[in-house]
């Protein structure tokens, strides 16, 4: 643990020291400007990775840091692309008013839930999310006047984006919006995990009991990360509402929130870019095995993730990093 | 002559039954490992597909298949908790719900690739068709049977429990790990055989649901979501606490789907909200 290595500098510089930007972090970001010019016809599945990859940073935000296992994160995902779509059909279709008002919406709701969360650890806690994931899930069902039900949110109009860029085929404007917005969120992400407040929140992940003790406000904390990530997960929820103009019943279901659990996992939990490589990683070998019958497309994912557990406890990220240090040390 | 109300609460007990079934067994072993193990209901598809398997192509008669759907079920189990369980009972939470649902998830698929997707028929002995009809209600007979096997299991297990020797090692390991192994019992066997019984049962479950759910590859994820509701609402490592749980999610259910029919599963979602609310440990749970 890098935090153990350092304890003997000073917090301030310790801080700063994580935040500087390092060559592989500013190469990561320049190489997603190379679908533009290489892969023009991947563009529409660049920009789903994008807003995927948005998706699993928001969850990294809460299981990563804050150890807080969620078996029901879509719920965050759809409300936001509900949102935001409902808010193009009756409002007004100007896409960034509507990227914030889902975000805002999504964020009130993951408040209003985070208070019941902070309550609960282990296996309480897997199953309330869980529940608040299939409950919210089930009302979008039931609520079909408003959502349009199994058949999808029809009547999302968006408009131009700043008035200019129109929604193309090929997903020139759908990618640049995406990567954009998620550039800005995982800066801002990036500052929330480096601040003193993502160190305590890694406090409450390895010992709760103690980080009570040394009089960190846990449940404050907890109610703070995840109103958070529920405010990212949102914003993707609203992207995909937005670039894709309608909303599927199936962004709110139990398969999202376990893909996107698998995603941060294969990754590698806890790094900020685990989720990002897990998304990326993920969708293009399902883009890759579409061909195949989807029963079987799981059945390599089962065998993925025991594998993973058994030999890749940190994920690809957690692997690699462990390979360089061991390289490193020779 | 009774009001309809009563045929309702009568299926819902009868449903809260199987549910049982299938549930009592992950909801000790979870008491007494912290073992968060989402492949149970991948285990009781095993006993499911037994039962189907030996009916169709070895014409055995039901009954005869359920005791090999109970060993079937437990002995695949054993297998899979010596093999892939065992190294990861110290590991977090996440890394047991990983590994269990890539296992629910492989089973999915292996039942799809040896069985097909379509559900899967079976044929009932001729007796077990039918229902009585005892003051205006309509008791089907296959639900009856339902309910005094769950009695008859209910009674064999708080027995078990209670007045063995077996059973109150099984008890003292839930009560408190460190403590039971200080006193000389060898926990990591309990619970063992614990587990490979657990899943016994949810096989007999499996095999005695396919009558009334029917019995297709995604059962391993369907149930399972009842299945850990029913665990959650009952308190963990609870015979007493599962049974009054499985009742009240069996009957919400029923008594939902035939009043309210648009609201479909949400109101099991909601009481199983609400319980964990007011006692977050289930009903019974002591944790």
């Amino acid at each position: 643990m890098p935090v153990m290595a350092q304890i003997g500098a000073a917090p301030v510089s310790y801080l700063k020291a994580q935040t500087r930007w390092g060559a592989i972090e500013t190469l990561f970001w320049l190489a997603t400007l190379l679908p533009f010019y290489f892969l023009p016809d991947y563009l529409q599945l660049a920009s789903q990775i994008a807003i995927t990859a948005l998706f699993a940073l928001s969850l990294d935000l809460i299981l990563g840091y804050a150890g807080i296992v969620s078996l029901g994160h879509a719920a965050f995902f759809g409300t936001g692309a509900y949102a935001a779509g409902l808010f193009s059909k009756f409002v007004w279709g100007e896409p960034l008013t509507g990227l914030i008002v889902g975000a805002i919406v999504t964020a009130l709701v993951g408040y209003a839930i985070s208070f019941i969360i902070a309550r609960f650890r282990h296996f309480a806690l897997i199953m309330l999310t869980l529940g608040i994931g299939l409950l919210l899930g089930a009302a979008a069902n039931s609520a079909s006047w408003l959502t349009g039900g199994s058949d999808g949110l029809q009547g999302v109009n968006i408009w131009p984006l700043l008035g200019r860029f129109k929604w193309d085929l090929y997903g020139y404007t759908a990618y640049g919006y995406s990567l954009v917005v998620l550039f800005v969120l995982f800066l801002f992400a990036r500052r929330v995990i480096h601040s003193p407040f993502g160190l305590a929140l890694r406090g409450i992940r390895e010992n709760a009991l103690r980080m009570a003790a040394i009089g960190a406000p846990s449940r404050a904390h907890i109610r703070t990360v995840y109103t958070i990530s529920a405010a990212l997960a949102g914003a993707a929820g609203a992207l995909i509402a937005q670039t894709t103009q309608t909303v599927a019943l199936d962004s709110l279901g139990f398969e999202r929130s376990a893909e996107v659990l698998i995603m941060v996992v294969l990754g590698g939990p806890g790094r900020l870019y685990g989720g990002l490589v897990g998304a990326l990683v993920f969708m293009t070998a399902r883009d890759q095995f579409s061909g195949i019958e989807p029963q079987y497309w799981y059945f390599w994912i089962g065998l993925l993730l025991v594998a993973v557990v058994m030999f890749l406890p940190n994920g690809i990220l957690g692997g690699l990093s462990r390979f360089l240090a061991h390289w490193r040390a020779k | 002559m009774l009001p309809p109300v009563f045929g309702v609460l009568f299926d819902g007990i009868a449903y809260g039954m199987l549910l049982f079934l299938l549930s009592v067994g992950l909801s000790v072993t979870l008491g007494l490992m912290n073992f968060v193990n989402l492949a149970h209901c991948a285990f009781a598809m095993v006993g499911g597909y037994a039962a189907v398997l030996l009916m169709r192509d070895f014409g055995w008669p039901f009954f005869g298949t359920l005791p090999i759907a109970f060993c079937a079920a437990a002995a695949v189990s054993i297998v899979f908790e010596r093999v892939l369980y065992r190294p990861l009972y110290r590991r977090s939470d996440l890394d047991q719900v990983l590994l269990t649902v890539g296992i629910a998830f492989v089973s999915v698929a292996a039942a799809a690739y040896f069985f097909g997707t379509q559900l899967q028929p079976i044929e009932l002995p001729n007796y077990m068709h039918g229902s009585y009809h005892v003051m205006g209600l309509d008791i089907a007979v296959y639900r009856l049977f339902l309910v005094a096997v769950g009695a008859v299991i209910t009674i064999l297990l708080v027995g078990a429990i209670e007045l063995t020797r077996f059973g109150a090692q099984v008890r003292a390991a839930v009560d408190n790990q460190r403590m039971a192994s200080g006193l000389g019992i060898n926990v990591e066997r309990t619970f063992a055989i614990t587990f490979a019984l657990g899943s016994g049962l949810a096989g007999l479950g499996g095999a005695l649901a396919i009558e009334i759910v029917g019995l297709d590859p995604n059962f391993a994820f369907t149930y399972l979501i009842y299945v850990l509701i029913v665990v959650a609402v009952g308190g963990l490592g609870s015979i007493a606490g599962s049974l009054a749980a499985a009742v009240l999610i069996g009957v919400s259910d029923i008594a939902g789907k035939y009043y309210m029919p648009e609201l479909g599963a949400f109101l099991i979602y909601l009481v199983m909200l609400s319980v964990l609310m007011w006692r977050p440990a289930g009903l019974l749970g002591r944790r």
